[in-house]
């Protein structure tokens, strides 16, 4: 599980950086998509990785600390998720105005010369 | 709890007056822009207020010897586990300083900008909410949650008005701080499964105990939220965006915005001196290095670019970048073991260099903007750069292109000469001549650094000479670039002088005026700033003060499978 994770967390970032650089506009923000998918299950995986185990105590404080997850990680992303969701969604209408009056999608607003 | 007197319920006043004014004006049409502007005010002032009470707190605290900090616990929450604002000196002044700056942008925006878009004022008021709940928070999540408060706040100023240019300098904003953003979160998720704590003091006591092993991540944490707040401060390689960004932006909102770098300097500066200042262990002085080359680098960078760029406003962005390099570097030095009055210094420039930055931006369109009033078209992006560059074809010191004018002054108006008057009193604090702040600040600077790390003998010396070279370069690069810019439109420019609102000029006036102030109260502020400086070269006192009460929840952990009872710490 370590391991698929650790992929997982890498394949993300690592194509979300990529995309990042490219010069059209469409390609940064899939690509800062992506980096936040990344970013979101590293938050998860600094938590440490737990199997069925829920987040959230009984009542009672009648617990047994290691049946359960960190709950802080997940409280994190779940602001994390929001926030990063809510800027992107910001992102793309200024792409989509960006796209309407430079009349081209790359990032400098500017047609490369073939 | 501890049998504490009533938490100080001011010191989230700063972050919820903002909150609830953004709040409200969202229920007025957008058309009401006076009823807006009004409840803005309304709002700067009492942020005032409620600043200077808090600035009070904090000094009184001092002077009894007693705690420097004041806590206040977000929904009463024991202290590693909940959020928890902190007023400390620091804190107090950084919100002191917005509520100052806040003023002089809302009235200048009133002059017309808060009319072409859509509220204006909301986002205003919203990120004012944003930056003081950074300065204020002392927990590194909710810093996140502050920080995107304010920076969505800001993407909305700086589209404000729309436009190809602010649209085009806008894409690249967003992404460079969404991009920052996340580095941000991997930073914090890095520094919690490291530490297991989130809040700034625990992290600095959890830090001294650290593995070998965890230490390391933990290093890298520390570089990836540094990547994040350099990226926030523009140090140089990471400042490409500032200057399109600012010189796009409305005036108004890059006035307000010239904080914003100042935010990331705020929590460069509270972070490396809480968590990896003296005290450490190992990890102690971690990034000063790079904070002092980055500051070096970062004032050469900006020198460079102020000396090349014929646009104000983008002269601006690139003083901005100075500023920032400077206390940046002043941080690293001061975390290298440069001492309080350095650091002090630092501080006092900050002050007086943020309030100027905004003054600048605020100066810099009606100054450089070519209305005269008789319905001339605005000249678009390539019209502007071709009068600039016929305007800087070089002259002798630009002296014969007022020969053959017939009378001068005959075509200057006394709103222009006031700009005059006040783009040369800001020249002067941006290159640091003496009858301004800057000059106090950047002598406070070197004093501290000569007389405490050169008698020394053999501490620090190269960045320090570096340093300091750098500092007086930056200076006189400024001071060139902003002379000639004066001379030229001021002095050997023909045709008559554009039109000027007086709503225009109130607010530059007011900044200047808070920067004269600032020079006749230098003793007081300076002694403030140095006091400062001393409580944040000892972070024990920050984290004794914020974890007095920590060590009682930590007591009962639960240790084993047994079954224990309901922990009964709050009442």
């Amino acid at each position: 599980m370590e391991l698929i994770l650790a992929l997982a967390i890498g394949v993300l970032t690592g194509s979300g950086v990529w995309l990042l650089m490219r010069p059209r506009s469409y390609q940064v923000i899939i690509g800062l998509c992506l980096l936040a998918y990344g970013v979101n299950l590293f938050i998860f995986s600094m938590g440490r990785l737990y199997i069925g185990a829920a987040p959230i105590m009984p009542k009672g404080g009648f617990v047994d600390p290691t049946a359960y997850a960190d709950p802080l990680p997940q409280a994190l992303v779940l602001t994390a998720i929001v926030i990063s969701f809510a800027t992107t969604a910001l992102f793309l209408v200024v792409l989509i105005a960006s796209r309407g009056i430079t009349g081209t999608d790359h990032v400098d607003g500017k047609e490369r010369s073939q | 709890m501890t049998p504490e007197a009533l938490p100080n319920h001011m010191i989230i006043a700063p972050i919820l007056i903002p909150l609830i004014a953004g709040a409200i004006m969202l229920f007025y049409n957008d058309r009401n822009r006076q009823t807006k502007l009004l409840l803005g005010l309304a709002a700067v002032g009492l942020m005032f207020l409620s600043s200077v009470e808090l600035l009070e707190d904090a000094k009184a605290l001092n002077q009894e010897g007693g705690a420097l900090v004041q806590l206040y616990r977000l929904g009463d929450w024991p202290v590693p586990v909940g959020i928890v604002l902190v007023l400390d000196r620091l804190s107090a002044m950084m919100v002191m300083l917005m509520a100052l700056l806040a003023g002089p942008s809302l009235i200048y925006a009133a002059a017309g900008w808060h009319g072409k878009g859509q509220h204006y004022h909301s986002m205003f008021q919203f990120l004012l909410a944003g930056v003081n709940g950074a300065f204020l928070t002392g927990d590194l999540f909710n810093l996140f949650v502050f920080f995107e408060v304010m920076l969505a706040a800001s993407y909305g100023l700086m589209l404000h008005g729309s436009g190809p240019d602010r649209i085009k300098a806008g894409l690249q904003y967003i992404a460079v701080n969404l991009a920052a953003s996340l580095f941000f979160l991997i930073g914090v998720a890095l520094v919690y499964g490291t530490t297991g704590t989130l809040n700034m003091a625990d992290i600095a006591r959890e830090l001294t105990t650290l593995e070998d092993a965890q230490r390391l991540l933990f290093h890298a944490a520390a570089a990836f939220l540094g990547m994040a707040f350099l990226i926030k401060a523009a140090a140089w390689p990471l400042c490409f965006w500032l200057p399109p960004t600012y010189a796009a932006a409305s005036p108004p909102a890059a006035a307000i915005m010239a904080i914003m770098t100042k935010v990331g300097i705020y929590v460069i500066l509270r972070l490396s001196l809480l968590i990896l200042g003296r005290e450490a262990g190992a990890s102690a002085g971690f990034g000063a290095p790079v904070l002092m080359i980055a500051g070096a680098l970062t004032m050469a960078f900006g020198t460079v670019g102020v000396l090349g760029t014929p646009d104000l406003a983008r002269k601006g962005g690139y003083i901005a970048i100075i500023s920032s390099g400077t206390i940046l570097g002043a941080i690293g030095l001061a975390q290298a073991g440069g001492g309080a009055d350095l650091l002090g210094g630092a501080l006092y420039y900050l002050v007086g260099s943020t309030a100027a930055v905004s003054a600048f931006f605020l100066i810099s369109e009606p100054v450089s903007r070519n209305d005269t009033g008789e319905d001339e078209p605005h000249p678009h992006d390539e019209g502007a750069s071709l009068h600039l560059a016929e305007r800087w074809e070089w002259t002798p010191m630009g002296l014969d292109t007022v020969e053959d004018t017939p009378s001068p002054a005959s075509t200057r108006t006394v709103s222009w000469l006031t700009m005059a008057i006040c783009f040369s009193l800001i020249a002067a604090m941006l290159a640091g001549l003496p009858p301004m702040p800057g000059f106090v600040g950047k002598v406070a600077i070197l004093r501290g650094a000569i007389s405490q790390n050169i008698g020394l003998s053999g501490q620090l010396p190269v960045m320090l000479w570096v340093y300091t070279a750098m500092m007086i370069l930056s200076g006189l690069g400024a001071l060139i670039a902003l002379i000639r810019f004066g001379i030229r439109r001021f002095w050997a420019q023909e045709g008559p002088a554009p039109r000027i609102l007086a709503l225009e000029i109130v607010p530059v006036v007011m900044l200047l005026g808070m920067l004269l102030l600032l020079t006749l109260r230098a003793d007081a502020v300076l002694s403030y700033a140095r006091d400062t400086a001393v409580a944040l070269l000892e972070p024990a006192t920050y984290r004794k003060a914020v974890l007095q009460d920590a060590a009682r929840v930590d007591a009962t952990p639960p240790e084993n499978l047994a079954p224990i009872e309901p922990a009964e710490d709050e009442e």
